[in-house]
């Protein structure tokens, strides 16, 4: 006969578990149960009607409204018009050219994101600087026999993404010398740094967009015509560098003062010192605020819609008024906002993991 | 310790050397010259403008009136000869200021390399040759962050090295580190003299002034009160003020 030891026994099941976790957290007091009754209730009263309709309810499948009896969602809607969100009115054969653009972009985020990956460095001056071109070239055309896309044709996600990655990335360099300028000791560098940034961190974005879509063109010559989509970006871009300039200038400020000194005191000279010396660490401290403002701005996107151009919340917009489709906007808004959150939800984890690492790291 | 290393040329010169931050007068009237070779400890109460007289020499800090001239390079507005002058000149501060972002070698070559436009190959070498000197070569791929207090001041002494300054300033180099690490700094800054480098260095350290120290130079408030040989200095002060600080000093 052969003894084998028995596991040990587990904690009786009020103290761990789902039982211990209620006791523990939601019934630890006459008040605190009450609390959680009351909460609870309205939460349940609440949560099982809307995932009833979400889900249980719901119409996937299908060609036409006729699909959609069951009383739920109708994603069918959305289903048919899955396309126009993603790519807004892209011709449909060309989009290959976005999905490379997009696979690209994501590729080299995700390489420079993982810990373990070789040669950032390289990834990340591709990303800044040749990635835009190829991206432009890929969805505009007019190159090596690709078809040309008119950018009033651009729309859904895919010009969201447009609008954000190229604002945060024109803001980049912008802000690093607006942010340089406002430290600089000379006077007139200084001040009109200053003038720059406080203006347009003093005016919303949705006035910027208006006179960028209404004025700029009021200041070309007549008959010169000048891409929407390029005044909204120049706009977005303007805007935008003023809030990169001043997570720049946080960055700065953390550096300490004997980095400077000892840069001078080797003989390096000005740019040589920010570029070597003060940039790469300081640039480190600022990826969580710079993720921020990108988070910020990804959703500001969506006011380009009030100047004409069919971002993902226009293209939902403009899908309600379609008259075969009435009555189902509360779906298509549900599914911006879903694209939304799951975008800037994944880069705040991003940024808040990047926090964590940054306060261990050193 | 043989005093007699110094040659006639002169490497720094301070003429009625002033400076202000703003209405306060923090050097008073500062005449110095320093031949090659020459070794000067300058001591002093905190705040009595040690440092500033020393960050003047390679304009960390700019002075208001009186000339300063390093290497026969007069330091003046003119962005060219602040940079010679930086080229001439090496210093080590009390808190290292290793760049902490690049490896000990990183450190040494960046200088070299971006200044002087030395090959990368030709900057690496001659890093590891006075790693060696200071005696830590094992340690050239770590970073600044992975070694004591003493071990990266004798980095921060090789990368002000690898410039081959003329002149070399010290700011009170020892006066952050353990008690167990300052003896590490000294002989490597003991060494540096016996080679006949001109070395100007705020310090506390008595010992070291006696052994390697021509001049010993007493600052308070703002001017120079005493300047003197060792010997004399410490057993023969003249003014009430350094006999008072000595007494501070030797107490402990
Ligand atoms: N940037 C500055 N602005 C105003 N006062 C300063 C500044 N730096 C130093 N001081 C003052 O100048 C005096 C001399 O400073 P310092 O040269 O650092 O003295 P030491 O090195 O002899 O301790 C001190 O009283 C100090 O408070
Ligand atoms: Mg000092």
């Amino acid at each position: 006969m052969k003894y084998e030891m028995q596991p040990t026994l587990p904690p009786p099941a009020s103290m761990v578990g789902v039982i211990g976790w209620m006791r523990k957290h939601l019934f630890n007091g006459p008040i605190n149960s009450v609390a959680t009754i009351v909460v609870g209730y309205f939460l349940i009263s609440f949560l099982v009607p809307t995932i009833q309709w979400i889900f249980i309810d719901a119409d996937w499948v299908g060609d036409s409204r006729d699909a959609c009896t069951s009383g739920g969602a109708c994603w069918v809607f959305i289903n048919n018009r899955l396309d126009q969100f993603l790519y807004g009115f892209y011709p449909e054969a060309e989009h290959w050219r976005v999905q490379t653009a997009f696979i690209l972009l994501i590729g080299s985020i995700i390489w420079l994101v993982m810990p373990q990956t070789p040669k950032k460095g390289l990834v990340a001056a591709l990303l800044l600087v040749v990635y835009p071109v190829v991206a432009f070239f890929l969805l505009y055309g007019d190159i090596f026999g690709l078809e040309t896309v008119e950018t009033h044709l651009w729309g859904g996600l895919s010009l969201t993404l447009v609008l954000a990655v190229v604002g945060i990335v024109a803001s980049l360099p912008l802000g690093i010398l607006l942010a340089l300028g406002r430290q600089s000791e000379m006077p007139i560098v200084k001040s009109v740094c200053v003038i720059f940034i406080e203006i347009w961190r003093g005016v919303p974005l949705i006035t910027v967009l208006f006179m960028a879509s209404v004025m700029l063109p009021l200041f070309f010559p007549e008959g010169m015509s000048f891409d929407k989509l390029l005044r909204a970006l120049i706009g977005i871009t303007l805007f935008q560098s003023a809030y990169m300039a001043e997570v720049i200038r946080g960055g700065l400020q953390a550096i300490p003062k004997g980095q400077y000194e000892a840069a001078d005191a080797l003989g390096l000279g000005y740019w040589q010192k920010m570029i070597l010396i003060i940039m790469p660490q300081a640039l480190k401290l600022m990826i969580p605020g710079i993720v921020n403002t990108f988070i910020a701005l990804f959703k500001d996107t969506s006011l380009v819609l009030i100047i004409g151009l069919f971002d993902v919340l226009a293209i939902g917009q403009a899908a309600n008024q379609d008259p075969k489709w009435i009555g189902y906007s509360t779906e298509s808004y549900l599914f911006v906002a879903l694209l939304f959150w799951v975008f800037c939800f994944s880069m705040s984890r991003y940024s808040q993991q990047l926090e964590r690492q940054l306060h261990t790291g050193h | 310790m043989s005093h007699s290393q110094a040659s006639d040329k002169l490497m720094v010169e301070l003429r009625d050397l002033n400076k202000w931050y703003g209405e306060f007068h923090v050097l008073k009237n500062i005449n110095l010259e320093v031949k090659q070779g020459e070794k000067i400890v300058i001591c002093g109460p905190s705040g009595s403008g040690k440092s500033t007289m020393i960050r003047c020499i390679n304009h960390l800090e700019e002075h208001q009136k009186g000339d300063i001239v390093v290497s026969g390079i007069p330091l003046n507005e003119d962005i060219k000869n602040i940079e010679a002058i930086r080229k001439e000149v090496g210093m080590v501060f009390q808190h290292f200021n290793l760049f902490p972002h690049l490896t000990v070698l990183e450190n040494c070559v960046l200088a070299p390399i971006w200044v002087k436009k030395m090959p990368r190959k030709e900057a690496e070498a001659q890093a590891m040759e006075l790693l060696e000197r200071v005696k830590i070569p094992d340690q050239a791929l770590k970073y600044p962050g992975q070694l004591s207090g003493g071990q990266q001041q004798r980095v921060a002494i090789a990368r002000s090295l690898c410039m081959n300054p003329d002149v070399m300033l010290f700011d009170e180099p020892t006066s952050a580190l353990d008690p167990e690490m300052i003896k590490e700094v000294l002989d490597v800054m003991i060494e540096l003299a016996t080679e006949g480098m001109t070395m100007l260095c705020v310090t506390h350290e008595m010992g070291f002034a006696k052994t390697v120290a021509d001049r010993v130079i007493f600052m308070d408030g703002g001017q120079i009160v005493e300047e003197n040989e060792p010997h004399e200095f410490f057993n023969n002060p003249q003014h009430e003020r350094t006999q008072l600080f000595l007494s501070q000093i030797l107490q402990h």
